[in-house]
């Protein structure tokens, strides 16, 4: 395959929301573009005929009964949160001015 | 003491030779004099390590009725949760965090009365074969300081080695369980999937990830199994099905007429030749016993290692989005006018290091529109691929095995700049994943050109976890005439200060 451009690890980065150092981008470009090249031989013996696995066991979606039980108090859940008002997160803001 | 397995100690508290407030300080003096050296902790829990001691001594002097671990100390690696305890899963991105709620391997431990030491170093989110992508630096190898003690879980394999702790709590997710117990001389198992449930396993790739059992002897590792296995409803991959008779496996040791499969493709190139000795002698000491050994091959698991780079990326793109440093975790650049998506760039950027942020952003170009089906779509058909070759293999043997590990311990620094190389220390230990089945690595020996220590790997079918022991056991027995005494009584170094 070809090789993966700086900008491409740039578009992967923001969507990963990883805010990467120019220098670190450099760097993944080359990497990734080895690493690609090495798994890419999957697709020698994955042919149309071969079903997909993606969990080791039959899955099946798995139900409990719908009755109140202990869980963490806000208290609790809320003991580990960067920053916090009331029994709320508190979150910088996630719209724009102009919304 | 220390030096002793954990069933022996069990035996002492049992016939009143010591207590576990007396066994649990002996730990915790071992880990003050050489975890500088060693550094498999990230945390000791001093005081909460002796209170469960003093409840089991308690409990013990009640004449209440216990389980085999009762009072005995573990590590515990610090991608599991435990409440009130600080969990870092080696990386920065959880400095500090301290989890309001027990993984249920932790409720079990506490059930059975095991006294927990502390957190166990581990690369970054468990990614890594080497504990050099911790955040919090490297742990050492206590027959080698400048070594490697394998990896994700080398802090726990390590603990095991230096005498600091007689069992331990691992994950294996590509062999973070059974490549450290290889390269430092130590028992490891990686259980059925499903085995062992995974709440409060922080998530790296689910559908791969285990938490399983560490030990020094079979025997031990297979208390450790019992304890922590069984049915979990709070994981909705945990089997639904009586745990295999584990313990009464490695009491047995009973080979005779057992098929074993050789895996052709798991020796040769690339397998130190010293490795390969030790393998060698291990069938025949199997042989001699009575078991039927055969080749087997399985075609398909040289596109293991490819198709691996690609879902557990992938799979780990995906689960470390929750550290979007909103609910728990660091938050970096909050500040007036900055919104909510930078600061999750710049916290993610500081949070995480170089290993774990290539891995997100290799899976989020294997999951991206236009490349899904070339990269991660043919992943999930190679992994059909290696579950048929492990079905076919699997009619013509009764278990399987292979080295853990190509090489022997290498040292801290080597591949750390050559993430393939770094790679290939998995090539035996991730089919195993690949197929949900179940694999230990115990001690077959020294290596010749290093005099450090090699694994043997045998695997089982999903849920014939006893198979695991019942061989282990057996080869560890035979070893143990061969070599005289435990492999790990050779370790040079560090481990003999005990």
């Amino acid at each position: 395959m070809a090789g993966i451009s700086r900008d491409d690890v740039a578009n992967l980065a923001r969507l990963a929301r990883i805010d990467m150092a120019p220098a670190e981008l450099d760097h993944l470009a080359s990497e990734l573009g080895v690493i690609l090249n090495a798994v890419a031989r999957v697709q020698e013996v994955a042919g149309q005929d071969v079903p997909p696995t993606s969990h080791p066991l039959p899955l099946q979606n798995v139900y409990r009964k719908d009755e109140v039980i202990q869980s963490l108090t806000p208290e609790a859940a809320l003991s580990a949160a960067p920053a916090s008002e009331g029994q709320r997160f508190k979150v910088p803001k996630i719209l724009g001015e102009e919304a | 003491m220390i030096k002793k397995s954990a069933s022996e100690m069990a035996d002492a508290l049992a016939n009143g030779e010591t207590t576990s407030v007396a066994l649990t300080q002996a730990h915790l003096d071992r880990i003050a004099e050489v975890d500088k050296d060693v550094h498999a902790f990230l945390y000791v829990d001093t005081e909460g390590a002796l209170a469960q001691a003093a409840l089991a001594d308690k409990k013990r002097a009640a004449g209440e009725k216990l389980s085999p671990l009762a009072g005995i100390p573990l590590a515990l690696k610090d991608v599991m949760v435990q409440k009130g305890i600080p969990t870092t899963c080696g990386s920065k991105m959880l400095e500090g965090w301290r989890p309001p709620y027990d993984s249920t391997v932790v409720s079990k431990l506490r059930a059975a009365d095991v006294v927990i030491l502390g957190k166990t170093n581990m690369d970054e989110f468990a990614m890594g074969s080497s504990t050099e992508n911790s955040a919090y630096g490297p742990t050492h190898n206590p027959w080698d300081l400048s070594r490697i003690p394998g990896g994700s879980g080398g802090g726990s394999s390590a603990s095991l080695a230096a005498f600091e702790a007689p069992l331990a709590i691992g994950t294996d997710t590509g062999g973070s369980i059974r490549q450290p117990a290889a390269v430092t001389g130590t028992v490891g198992v990686k259980p059925t999937y499903g085995g062992v449930s995974r709440y409060g396993l922080v998530a790296f790739s689910s559908s791969l990830d285990q938490a399983g059992p560490c030990g020094r002897t079979v025997l031990d590792t297979a208390l450790l199994h019992e304890t922590i296995a069984g049915h979990d409803p709070k994981d909705s991959t945990s089997i639904n099905a009586p745990v295999p008779a584990i313990v009464a496996a490695a009491k047995n040791g009973n080979v005779k007429g057992l098929k074993i499969g050789v895996i052709k493709e798991l020796q040769g190139e690339g397998y130190q030749t010293g490795v390969l000795n030790r393998f060698n002698e291990s069938l025949e000491l199997l042989a001699g016993l009575g078991a039927e050994i055969v080749e087997v091959s399985c075609s398909y698991f040289e596109y293991a290692l490819a198709a691996y780079y690609l879902i557990a990326p992938s799979e780990c793109s995906s689960n470390l989005a929750r550290f979007d440093a909103m609910r728990y975790g660091i938050r970096v650049g909050d500040a007036s006018g900055v919104s909510a998506e930078e600061v999750m760039n710049l916290t993610r950027e500081v949070g995480f290091g170089r290993e774990v942020k290539r891995r997100i952003i290799l899976g989020t170009y294997a999951l991206s529109s236009g490349y899904y089906d070339a990269y991660y779509g043919s992943a999930q058909k190679v992994r059909t691929l290696i579950k048929q070759d492990f079905d076919n293999a699997f009619t013509k043997a009764d278990v399987l095995v292979s080295p853990t590990a190509p090489t022997t311990a290498f040292k801290i620094g080597e591949k750390a700049d050559d993430p393939i190389a770094m790679y290939l220390n998995d090539i035996a230990t991730i089919p195993v994943n690949m197929a949900g089945i179940c694999g230990m690595s115990l001690p077959s020996g020294l290596a010749d050109e290093d005099n450090l220590p090699a694994g043997f790997q045998i695997m089982a079918p999903a849920m014939k976890d006893d198979r695991l022991y019942n061989v282990g056991a057996a080869l560890e027995t035979a070893l143990l005439s061969k070599w005289g005494a435990p492999i790990l009584s050779h370790v040079s170094g560090l481990g003999a200060r005990a």
